[in-house]
């Protein structure tokens, strides 16, 4: 039961402002317009508060108040999938419950031992979240969004706030969880070693309002990018978007 | 150890009773309070040896009472008709008290609209409905419960729009994003959130019930614990009033122990150190 999307993310917002307290309008964003593949994983990498938070709660549906529309993929039940910057897990529930409760009803009850277990979860699936570390808890924050195995899967920073080396073992736990369960993913970073690292494209927007400045492929397959490969894919990105960072 | 129900007590009255969810009310020894009362009792007993009066009786007095009305059936009678009443009343006062604060405290122009009204009804005199109530629907048992909900109502109001207030939104956002359904949100996600105040509004709210409760009785219907007083100040039976009052309050304390505690222990169970 993979509901694989079949139509892929197609974006074109006209324009989004926000309206401070005191009616001050500031342009978030204008023109953007991009589209993220079947089944792949995308990058939105920008200058911090350049409007990508924004955007993703738009396709969350959190936003509605902007000009300009978007398609998510039409899997079989419209269902996303969500990693916050914060966790997000309700603490009264377990782990488990956190996971299961964001299943359809119909499916509450499916096997979850693969997932947990693919997480290193297993031990704390019926631990509350204020008995987890930053890290376990973004680990359920994955859990719960994949176990949804949705046709569309947002991540906003979802390795904020950690230590280098959590995030790093991390990032490798995402990858290892996504192969098992492919599909299609539009993340948001600033950070773009982190990005190197996990895209197969990176969207790549200018500072506010935000538009595309340019998309960067990268062809290197994931077992590859080691230090030194991203290194050099550094170099790389910046040669083609020298006013990047 | 209740919390207070002042409107101006909220953020204290929540505060006391996340300290008191925390432990320290339940696991207060039960050896400790039977001492602490046979010390009231023994207290009570030896000023009523100083001052002999019938109209402070000791407590073996107030205790062959209650062995005789209970004997009779006309305590187990009238203590059933006051819990009754404070049981509808408590539920009816609960239930819409935390619809209309919940709906207050997420619409900021209801709740501007609405508050003149609410600070109307959190001080119109307990007497006042009542007789009111009794004057406009008859001594009847729907307008003695609805008399003491509605006195009750603003209190809950006013607790649990600063619940609504203090929602985390973040929530609601996740419950959004996964599609939670409306029973889902409310059983996972929001009434979670509301239980401390839920549990403040509560408690404050059965020991102001009860009271309310017996001045209804005693001015218009013709059983339970009020009425029952009522009936003994006539003949000026304090012995009888006593026993009365002392049982209706020891089965306060037992649903206190045996419903509240535990149920508020299960709630915040996520609360405690692993």
């Amino acid at each position: 039961m993979q509901p694989a999307g079949v139509a892929p993310l197609k974006v074109d917002i006209a324009e989004k402002t926000f309206r401070s307290a005191e009616g001050v309008t500031i342009d978030v964003l204008r023109g953007l317009s991009f589209e993220v593949r079947q089944g792949e994983f995308a990058c939105l990498l920008g200058p911090s508060g350049c409007g990508k938070t924004t955007t993703l709660r738009i396709f969350m549906g959190l936003d509605r108040e902007f000009s300009g529309r978007y398609q998510l993929p039409e899997g079989s039940s419209k269902r996303i999938a969500a990693v916050f910057q914060e966790p997000v897990l309700l603490p009264w529930r377990t782990v488990e419950q956190n996971v299961r409760l964001a299943l359809p009803p119909r499916f509450r009850g499916k096997n979850l031992d693969s997932l947990f277990e693919i997480l290193g979860l297993s031990a704390m699936r019926s631990f509350y979240p204020s008995e987890l570390s930053l890290g376990l808890a973004r680990r359920a924050a994955l859990a719960r969004a994949f176990a949804t195995e949705p046709p569309i899967l947002f991540l906003d920073e979802p390795f904020a706030s950690l230590d280098e080396r959590t995030a790093d073992r991390l990032r490798r736990l995402l990858m290892t969880v996504w192969a098992a369960r492919p599909t299609t993913v539009l993340m948001v970073t600033h950070n773009l070693r982190e990005a190197l690292l996990l895209a197969d494209r990176i969207i790549v927007l200018t500072p506010r309002p935000a538009q595309v400045l340019g998309v960067f492929d990268l062809r290197l397959s994931r077992e590859f990018r080691d230090k030194r490969a991203l290194d050099e894919l550094v170099l790389d990105f910046h040669k083609r978007f020298p006013s990047s960072e | 150890m209740r919390a207070g129900f002042g409107s101006g007590n909220r953020g204290l009255a929540v505060r006391r009773a996340r300290t008191l969810v925390r432990g320290i009310g339940p696991v207060l020894p039960a050896a400790t309070v039977a001492l602490s009362l046979a010390g009231l009792c023994l207290i009570w007993s030896l000023a009523a040896g100083f001052w002999p009066s019938r109209a402070f009786p000791p407590p073996l007095e107030v205790w062959r009472v209650l062995i005789k009305e209970a004997a009779s059936g006309d305590l187990g009678y009238h203590l059933a008709m006051t819990l009754w009443r404070v049981a509808a009343a408590y539920l009816v006062a609960m239930i819409l008290g935390s619809v209309i604060g919940v709906l207050l405290g997420t619409h900021r122009r209801a709740d501007v609209f609405f508050s003149p009204w609410l600070v109307l009804f959190l001080n119109l005199p307990a007497l006042v409905v009542i007789v009111l109530a009794y004057i406009w629907f008859g001594l009847t048992e729907a307008a003695a419960i609805g008399a003491v909900a509605v006195n009750k109502i603003p209190n809950v109001v006013v607790t649990m729009r600063e619940g609504a207030r203090a929602l985390d939104f973040r929530y609601a956002e996740m419950a959004a994003v996964y599609r939670l359904g409306p029973l889902d949100r409310l059983r996972h996600v929001l009434m979670p959130q509301l239980q401390p105040y839920f549990a403040a509004a509560s408690r404050s709210g059965i020991a102001l019930i009860w009271k309310i409760v017996l001045v209804v009785e005693l001015l218009g219907r013709s059983s339970g614990v009020g009425f029952q007083i009522y009936l003994y100040f006539q003949i000026f039976d304090v012995a009888a009033i006593l026993a009365y009052t002392l049982a209706f309050v020891a089965i306060m304390l037992l649903i206190e122990l045996v419903l509240v505690q535990p149920f508020e222990r299960h709630a915040t169970r996520w609360r405690r150190p692993a």
